[in-house]
């Protein structure tokens, strides 16, 4: 009797072990394979982490798309297997205005509402609320720092003077002329990447990233004091809290001044 | 025509596998609005959503919040497969089965299990991956067997561009072939697990009619989950063990009309014991 509870008791370790050592494994290859950060995704897609639970690697939006744009992830292009993704350089997003590519999604992984506005009780798309990435310029590369006048990325830009505005700074070389630097604004740039398609230089100056990783962020204790709206943040507030310490503990001034006899 | 009935459920198998191929690949390359997507999720004559229930309780796993269209389709499939199909989706759908089943028929011809090393391995592993699947994608928050899956890996590949995924049919190929007897459909993989499960209870079943067997046990030969057949010569009942892919090889290969395919009668009690 006790000989068939060992017998169970080490088989069932043995099942056990064996799922452990399958499981490392494939966990191992899972993680790292979902943690590829530079991968562009289409519109409308949720956090990268939300849209990784979400996708179910159907392809229904890449079929959406009129300009095969989007593309599945193969084995071998070092990407989650199976999700899409966009590489601009090669063919950009051209931000249709029915945006075919997000109803389709049957898991909400592009989440729809996102890319609508409710205007008078009605949904209507605004594919310029999407989100997809941020354009970056490499101001070494870009010939336009050099004082070449080059504007590609601003006109190829669909939200031109917003997205990409035009900054003039005087040349200092020549000493009479301006140069035209292409500045994005990311809180207009949707990340289609057509800047990047229309970049003339070998490797493109301006690229498009994803948000979570070519973005900062400021943290919730700097206050922009100038404006209301980030002013009333204050509201209610305790006023500000100081430190005391032994040293704090008397003003500068005070701690400056001890032990010199002034008369 | 006697060949073309001794293949007649082959040939029916091969024509869905391919015909369901031929639709998907046509939504993708050639904008056909009948079958768009992949075996992953799809939306049929661009209404009806259709998704692989496995990969939607993956997603549940992760603790995501998942679109209605994908939970409604998951139901359809599984309601489909409960009902109908029980694990039909392995043998008349999934287009790994004709990867494996090449490798099944030219281990027969080559006679590779008399010289072949044996290995044995659990028919049971399926249902431990499955588990550790719904472990994985909940620790790792994404569905973990869809990131890996051959299954969806060969289908995507065929509809969207397979990149190094042949090697991925390649080694289930040679798997099969070489290491473990019906290695990969028949004991690794957790999608057919699930619809053995889920099918466990169908309709259609394959029955045995234990008077005319003469146990020349060419249905075992050629059936890919040999368990099932248990009652062969022994007595007259159904096939009922969900892993029966109701291929239907064993009912071409019979000479005696021993096996046939019928419909499971719920209204007999004792449909185990006896006919």
């Amino acid at each position: 009797m006790d000989k068939n509870r060992r017998a169970f008791l080490v088989s069932m370790a043995q099942n056990v072990a064996i799922a452990a050592t399958g499981g490392f494994l494939w966990a191992a290859y899972v993680d790292e394979a979902k943690s590829a950060s530079l991968i562009l995704r289409p519109p409308g897609a949720r956090k990268e982490d939300e849209f990784m639970k979400l996708c179910i690697k159907c392809g229904l939006c890449v079929e959406a798309c009129p300009y095969d744009t989007l593309m599945l992830a193969k084995p071998g292009d070092n990407k989650p297997l199976g999700t899409p993704y966009f590489i601009p350089r090669d063919i950009p997003c051209y931000m249709c205005d029915d945006i075919p590519c997000v109803p389709p999604c049957p898991t909400g992984a592009l989440d729809i509402d996102s890319v609508t506005e409710k205007r008078d009780g009605q949904t209507i798309f605004d594919i310029t609320k999407m989100r997809m990435g941020v354009a970056i310029v490499d101001i070494k590369d870009c010939i336009a720092f050099w004082g070449i006048q080059c504007d590609a990325c601003y006109r190829a830009c669909p939200l031109l003077d917003k997205a990409i505005f035009m900054e003039y700074r005087q040349n200092e070389r020549t000493g009479k002329h301006a140069k035209l630097l292409p500045v994005v604004d990311p809180d207009y740039c949707t990340g289609c990447g057509l800047c990047e398609h229309a970049c003339v230089t070998e490797k493109a100056a301006i690229r498009v990233l994803p948000r979570e990783v070519a973005l900062g962020k400021v943290g919730s204790h700097y206050v922009k004091g100038w404006e209301k709206s980030d002013e009333s943040r204050l509201k209610g507030s305790k006023g500000i809290q100081t430190t005391v310490t032994p040293r704090s503990k008397k003003s500068p001034v005070e701690s400056l001044n001890e032990g010199i006899d002034f008369e | 025509m006697s060949k073309l009935k001794k293949y007649r459920f082959l040939i029916l198998r091969r024509f869905t596998q391919i015909a369901l191929l031929v639709l998907y690949i046509g939504g993708n390359y050639w904008g056909w609005k009948i079958l768009q997507g992949n075996l992953s999720s799809s939306s049929l004559f661009e209404t009806v959503p259709l998704a692989d229930p496995y990969a939607v309780l993956q997603i549940f796993a992760t603790g995501a919040l998942i679109g209605t269209n994908a939970l409604i389709g998951a139901v359809i499939i599984a309601l489909f497969y409960a009902i109908v199909g029980g694990r039909a989706f392995c043998s008349y759908v999934c287009p790994v089965n004709m990867v494996t089943d090449l490798a099944n028929y030219l281990r027969r011809r080559w006679k590779l299990d008399k010289f072949e090393k044996k290995w044995w391995a659990s028919r049971n592993i399926r249902y431990w991956v499955i588990g550790l699947s719904f472990i994985l994608s909940f620790i790792l928050g994404t569905a973990a067997f869809e990131l890996v899956s051959p299954v969806s890996m060969t289908h995507r590949g065929l509809i969207f561009g397979m990149g190094f995924g042949w090697a991925a049919i390649v080694t289930i190929f040679l798997f099969d072939l070489f290491i473990l007897k019906n290695g990969w459909c028949g004991h690794i993989c957790p999608l057919g697990g699930f619809y053995s499960i889920i099918g466990r209870y169908n309709l259609f079943r394959v029955r045995h009619n234990q008077p005319n067997c003469t146990l020349c046990m060419k249905c075992k030969d050629v059936c890919p989950e040999k368990e099932v057949l248990y009652m062969i010569g022994k007595k007259s009942q159904i096939v009922d063990m969900g892993e029966c892919t109701l291929c239907g090889r064993c009912v071409e290969v019979c000479d005696d009309d021993a096996l046939n395919f019928s419909i499971r009668d719920f209204a007999k009690k004792g449909e185990k014991n006896d006919v």
